[in-house]
């Protein structure tokens, strides 16, 4: 925002924002009071199970008392939000209270839902980092692409490409690392298109990966009806890869199973989440990048080569969109289907801005948002009074509140969007 | 604030440009020269489109197996599959000869012959709406991805006052017409408030309200209250039959009124932007909001009531829809209208007229998609890619200039107006 718009508003914005979160904090607890304690019967415990059928050091259950438990919690909520408004401001500490405000929230509706029953915890987590793969991939893909400064809509597209493609050149070469190879291929394609477009055309960016969405959806469609729908066999049964356990520590309780014990595609995005973050932030080749994103035209006048570099990291963001897209088929499900990623592409951008577009930043909204998706498969098998359709929002309302109640506060790169020309 | 690029993407030297043409003249090569790279980008588009046919036809595909015996038979099947799926584009939206020859005969009516155009006119009418919705968006500065959302919204509340409510007859279907522009209106209201309120891109909150949308459509469908009895599908109750859109050619015929309300929408929107003061402000908004709030104009409620007009039209589209053609509500009620009405308002180039041509053009591929669906079984999303790459095409006129050696045009494409990000 300019400089203009922004001076009358930063004191008064502050404190008025104080209160106002703050006493948004409040009364989520004391809703959360109202709903999760006092609305869970007496009595009940919520069973949640720490440990995974075979794991070497078993764990004893994780019994709670129920509604005492979500009480607790939801005052806790009430606590913090008073701690906002009469603390000194400071961003880590707002950070922080904000995370624990969503893991208490989250806590105390597990509580209550859970309450008289049991549900592995492990799994839940389990389920949780799973389904948040192609998110942090997704948004690892917007993190390389917008901080040279290229808006990249296009992801839900690369993941649909990535996804198909993976499936196909899986199936009719029989080996599921040609599949993964070609999947983040055919990403990187849509990259290039996109790059092309954006860099060369300067067409607008945002616009841009709208269409080409629709062009990666269109064209998906078209050919799943045409070729891997009438010869399912052929085209589309690539298969799964298999999990990999790391010996060692795969056996630590509780986290083991989780974090060791899952397939390639886990294993690829801790490797992709260092190799970005020391990339991007401890080495020249960051440094330029950012410089890009940030004011081009001082990057120009340095040497570095800003339409070069801009092409160069569209292209790497294209490619581990692709591999994302891959996941869909060949980590998860097995077949490609019309849409699968459903909107998945777009929680994998949220999840970008909710984190700073920086890599550790987007894990964490990578992790809340998969957490929501998980949470909804977990209540809808053990049985819930919340209409099943409405958990299924549960991923997509946690984005507009992420992106709501923090793209305020957040700034993208400075020339994120813009298209270099150079005068 | 944004800085457009100076230049679009051809370098021209200024020492090119003529001296001072009349500017009605130059104004009206400007609008030929746009014509002609969109009417190119429209045949580039149709081009791909039949690649992707004939390279996907199973037959071709055989050919290919062995094409070094005979290579002519590659030709002959690709020209085959294209051709016929084309035709049977082309009967299924404009015109079928062979029903002329049969009305001609006595054999057929002739509102047979006029059946193509009868449902081009029908999947063009929610698609001018949404379109006008999308249009009137940017045209503030906002992108409204949410037309599925508020379509189906549109579609849920218009619904239900045409099959709960009843009504006299003429009330009956105002009502209803009325209550989906509100629903949608709603809808779009929502993710306004969030922007001007918060800050929330309008990109991602109009998409996660897609889905929500259509979640809760799915609830609903299972109330007692919608679903229809003796049915456990999720299908809803019939609209009354005075709260349906009259017909406007006879009953054999799908064309219904809400064509005359898509033309009437178009016509208001036009009116708006360029003649009142409600419209100058929001295109002050769209043009540099910095400079606007400069001058004293709020730009929260301008966002706010372009999202609630936007969210009206889609709205609009949604009764259409159900008033019109279904008469009932399914969870595929928005059909897709939401994204098509994005590449229309983008080959309208976000003016209301322009969209209303656009929106023709597009209900003519997908009517016509249908018949070439059903009769060559090449499935419809083809279309849909066509239409993409007819947007992808006309946002890039370089492209269209340079594939076809046309001199380049001063003034830029539709992608060169607005280079905004994330912030704003």
């Amino acid at each position: 925002m300019s400089l203009a718009a922004q001076l009358p508003r930063t004191a008064g914005a502050r404190l008025s924002r104080r209160y106002a979160v703050g006493g948004l904090y409040v009364i989520l607890g004391l809703l959360s009071l109202l709903a999760f304690g006092i609305g869970t019967d007496s009595g009940k415990d919520a069973r949640f199970g720490l440990a995974l059928e075979g794991a070497r050091l078993s764990m004893p259950d994780l019994v709670l008392p129920a509604r005492v438990t979500a009480i607790v919690l939801s005052l806790l909520v009430a606590a913090l939000g008073v701690l906002r408004v009469v603390r000194a401001e400071s961003a880590r500490l707002a950070s922080w209270l904000t995370g624990l405000v969503i893991v208490s929230l989250l806590a105390a509706f597990l509580c209550w839902s859970v309450a008289g029953q049991e549900v592995s915890l492990v799994g839940i987590v389990q389920g949780t980092v799973f389904l948040s793969i192609p998110l942090v991939l997704g948004a690892l893909s917007g993190v390389l692409c917008e901080r040279a400064g290229v808006i990249n809509i296009s992801i839900e597209g690369q993941f649909l490409l990535g996804a198909f493609t993976a499936a196909f050149a899986g199936t009719v070469t029989g080996s599921l690392w040609v599949g993964l190879i070609c999947g983040c291929l055919a990403g990187g394609l849509l990259g290039l298109l996109l790059a092309v477009f954006a860099i060369r055309y300067l067409v607008d960016q945002v616009i841009l990966g709208v269409v080409l969405n629709v062009f990666a959806l269109g064209l998906t469609g078209f050919l799943y009806d045409r070729v891997l729908q009438p010869n399912a066999e052929s085209y589309n049964s690539p298969g799964i890869f298999n999990t990999i356990k790391i010996p060692l520590l795969a056996d630590i309780p509780v986290l083991g199973p989780v974090l060791f014990d899952s397939n390639i595609f886990l294993y690829l995005t801790y490797v992709l989440l260092a190799v970005v973050h020391i990339g991007l932030f401890h080495t020249r080749w960051g440094l330029r990048v950012r410089a890009v994103g940030e004011h081009p035209t001082a990057a120009d006048t340095v040497g570095i080569r800003v339409l070069a570099t801009r092409y160069r990291n569209v292209l790497y963001g294209g490619l581990v969109a692709g591999l994302g897209g891959a996941f869909f088929t060949i980590g998860s499900v097995g077949a490609f289907g019309k849409n699968m990623t459903s909107g998945k592409g777009f929680i994998a951008l949220a999840a970008l801005i909710f984190g700073r577009w920086s890599p550790f930043g987007s894990l964490a909204a990578a992790l809340v948002f998969g957490f929501a998706d998980q949470i909804q498969l977990v209540l809808t098998s053990i049985g819930t009074t919340i209409p099943s359709q409405f958990m299924l929002m549960a991923p997509y309302l946690a984005t507009i509140f992420a992106v709501a109640g923090l793209v305020g506060k957040v700034r993208a790169p400075k020339a994120d969007g813009k298209p270099y020309v150079k005068s | 604030m944004t800085d457009t690029p100076t230049t679009t993407a051809d370098s021209e030297p200024a020492a090119a440009e003529p001296a001072p043409a009349p500017a009605p003249a130059a104004a009206a090569r400007r609008r030929s020269d746009t014509a002609l790279v969109t009417a190119l980008a429209v045949v580039v588009a149709l081009v791909v489109g039949a690649v992707l046919i004939a390279l996907s036809d199973s037959a071709v595909l055989d050919a290919f197996g062995y094409f070094f015996a005979a290579p002519g038979d590659v030709l002959s099947a690709s020209w085959s599959a294209i051709s016929d799926a084309y035709a049977a584009m082309f009967q299924g939206a404009i015109v079928n000869p062979d029903s002329i020859s049969a009305a001609a005969d006595g054999q057929a009516t002739w509102s047979s012959v006029f059946g193509p155009l009868s449902e081009t006119i029908v999947t063009a009418t929610p698609l001018i709406c949404a379109g006008l919705s999308v249009s009137l968006a940017f045209r503030s500065g906002l992108f409204n991805i949410g037309g599925e959302g508020q379509v189906v919204v549109g579609a849920i509340t218009a619904g239900y006052v045409g099959f709960a409510w009843h009504l006299p007859p003429v009330l009956h279907v105002t009502a209803a017409v009325l209550a989906g522009m509100i629903g949608g209106g709603v809808w779009g209201l929502i993710a306004g408030w969030l922007k001007a309120r918060t800050g929330a891109h309008e990109v991602i909150t109009t998409i996660m309200l897609n889905y929500i949308a259509l979640y809760l459509l799915l609830y609903l469908l299972g109330t007692p209250r919608f679903q229809r009895p003796g049915r456990s599908d999720a299908i809803s109750r019939e609209v009354d039959g005075d709260a349906r859109l009259p017909h406007l050619a006879g009953s054999a015929l799908r064309l219904h009124a809400g064509i005359l309300l898509a033309l009437v929408a178009a016509a208001l929107v036009a009116w708006l932007l360029t003649r009142s003061t409600l419209g100058f402000r929001l295109r002050a908004v769209g043009a540099n909001p910095d400079a606007a709030r400069t001058a004293g104009m709020s730009v929260e409620r301008a966002y706010v009531l372009a999202m609630l007009l936007a969210g009206g039209l889609a709205g609009l589209a949604g009764s259409t829809q159900v008033l019109g053609t279904a008469y009932t509500l399914t969870p595929g009620v928005s059909a897709n209208i939401g994204f098509d009405a994005i590449t229309v308002a983008l080959l309208g180039r976000a003016s209301p007229w322009g969209t209303v041509l656009a929106g023709l053009l597009f209900g003519a591929l997908r009517a016509g998609g249908v018949q070439m669906q059903a009769q060559t079984g090449t499935p419809i999303d083809v279309v849909t890619v066509i239409q993409a790459l007819i947007v992808i095409f006309i946002a890039a006129p370089p492209l269209i200039r340079s594939i076809f050696r046309l001199h380049a045009a001063r003034g830029g494409g539709a992608g060169a107006t607005l280079a905004k990000g994330w912030n704003g």
